[in-house]
């Protein structure tokens, strides 16, 4: 049997390894390419969403409508638009983000580009931060647009500060966008995809307390919404709409979500492997 | 090497030197996109070592010496051909001018402005294979880069593939098409997993007394003799530094 060359060079090889220094860039720099990478990534989804004005078209317009909808449904009834409209905006956010990277996620992964990726040196983190940002971005101007029209012409009152309401909706777009990461590795096409939303959060709207004060369900209906990141979503603009000032517990809540987010971002990257089978 | 709950790629053990054109020839399903994929490192390996550019394959320090072509193409369809390789310039730290460069030279020149989803098949393939040149990789494993192209496009790539061999690039490129197989400096004939012949195409020719590579193929076939090779689960590839002393075949332990 003739001549792995290859066994021999890598053996040569690794032992010539072992006593030099690994050849790594130092800290700083290191920082700043990774940081670089993250940004181009992130204006490269959103480029893909500028070539596709409709879908930006229908994130914005899609809330808003619902949102008057609501208003006018119930016009004989305005107790229930002040009452579910600030869950709502909660709402908004953290399902269209879900649904949009859930499904982006998963071309990235059938494309191929994903691979692409894992093989050139980007960071796991510098592709998840890169998501991040871009559809932050998009969920504030969600969120700009949507509470334009329900604080004002839909006349809904929120007494805490409007930053806090910009901050608690960026903290669930971003729940939304690191949730549809994760699960988008358990979806095998884009019909799997687009069902992981009636699956995951459609469970989580109805213990949300959006229909029910959560207080008053089943013990164990309590518990489980007690786990449920949407039920934080939805707790943090509640107290939003009803206390002035910076609540301790509407802080409670958006750590809770970030919590969750990041948690999300870390079993996110567990899923993107650079070798598959 | 098991795949698919099927051990393919059991007791192989090749060399590709530097600086040549290397064509990986075999009938589909015989095993060219597993190879490749254990070369780039993105495949995951029962056993076996495949070393290349004298680190093991996959190692986070290759990532921007090695280049990778996937059979179907992997670029961003809804984004323009110039926005593509801008990003995969910036991921990978090389000047943006660098992505132009690669749209010249596989002749993309002017469709820059294109959305890659409404080119043709043929551009499609290109703008995925320009991604790989981006950054003058040391090696590119191009996974039939050529089909489906017109006759004139695909020498052209051809001999782009010579231009950048002879620049000091390893070029490793996989076809199911016999015919460029005369095109290669090397060839590696495959079939059911194993390297059938480890040849230059004049060498082979002599060898099996066949005038096309396609006869030539065949003949190995014939006269292949392969033992059983259900004990050994030993792989092994190298993309070596030094120039080829001497074929390495199937070694099976």
């Amino acid at each position: 049997m003739s001549v792995p060359t290859s066994e021999s060079t890598s053996e040569s090889t690794s032992a010539a390894t072992a006593a030099r220094p690994p050849e790594r860039p130092a800290a700083a720099p290191r920082a700043r390419a990774s940081a670089l990478r993250t940004l181009a990534t992130a204006q490269r989804v959103l480029s893909q969403l500028r070539h596709d004005p409709r879908t930006i078209g229908l994130l914005i317009v899609v809330p808003c409508v619902l949102l008057i909808l609501l208003k006018y449904v119930f016009d004989a009834e305005p107790r229930i638009f002040d009452h579910s409209g600030a869950p709502l905006l909660g709402i908004f956010p953290l399902t269209v983000m879900f649904l949009v990277t859930s499904v982006a996620t998963l071309r990235e992964r059938s494309s191929g580009t994903l691979e692409r990726l894992l093989t050139m040196p980007l960071g796991k983190l510098d592709l998840l931060l890169g998501y991040a940002f871009a559809f932050g971005a998009l969920a504030l101007v969600q969120a700009a647009v949507a509470f334009g029209l329900t604080l004002g012409p839909l006349g809904l009152h929120v007494s805490g500060p409007t930053w806090l309401l910009f901050a608690v909706a960026l903290a669930d777009g971003l729940l939304g966008t690191a949730l549809g990461l994760f699960v988008s590795a358990f979806a095998a096409t884009e019909f799997q995809a687009v069902q992981f939303l009636p699956a995951f959060i459609l469970p989580q709207f109805l213990l949300c307390g959006l229909f029910t004060p959560r207080g008053d369900m089943q013990p164990v209906l309590r518990w489980i919404s007690d786990v449920m990141p949407l039920s934080y979503a939805v707790d943090a603009m509640n107290r939003l709409t009803a206390r002035p000032g910076v609540d301790g517990l509407v802080v409670r809540d958006l750590i809770v979500i970030v919590g969750i987010t990041l948690v999300s971002l870390a079993l996110g990257a567990v899923t993107l492997r650079r070798r598959t089978a | 090497m098991v795949r698919g709950g099927r051990a393919v790629l059991d007791g192989l053990s090749l060399d590709i030197a530097r600086g040549s054109v290397t064509g990986l020839l075999g009938p589909s399903g015989c095993g060219k996109t597993t190879l490749m994929r254990s070369i780039v490192g993105v495949q995951k390996t029962a056993g076996g070592r495949v070393t290349v550019l004298g680190r093991p394959a996959g190692d986070a320090r290759l990532r921007r010496r090695v280049g990778y072509v996937t059979q179907a193409p992997s670029v961003y369809s809804d984004l323009t051909v110039a926005e593509n390789l801008r990003y995969f310039a910036a991921v990978l730290g090389v000047p943006r001018a660098d992505a132009e460069r690669v749209a010249a030279q596989v002749g993309l020149r002017g469709r820059e402005r294109d959305v890659v989803g409404r080119l043709s098949g043929g551009q499609h393939a290109r703008v995925s294979l320009a991604a790989a040149l981006l950054g003058e990789p040391e090696l590119l494993v191009l996974d039939e880069p050529t089909v489906g192209l017109d006759p004139v496009l695909r020498r052209e790539l051809w001999d782009l593939f010579h231009r950048l061999a002879g620049a000091g690039a390893t070029l490793l490129i996989s076809s199911h098409v016999m015919d460029e197989a005369t095109r290669c400096d090397h060839l590696l004939l495959m079939r059911d997993g194993a390297i059938i012949a480890d040849d230059t195409p004049a060498a082979l020719l002599a060898r099996t007394g066949a005038r096309e590579i396609e006869q030539a193929f065949l003949a190995l076939v014939e006269e292949d003799q392969r033992p059983d090779t259900a004990t050994g689960t030993g792989t092994s590839a190298g993309v070596s530094g030094s120039d080829r002393s001497e074929p390495a075949k199937e070694a099976s332990r």
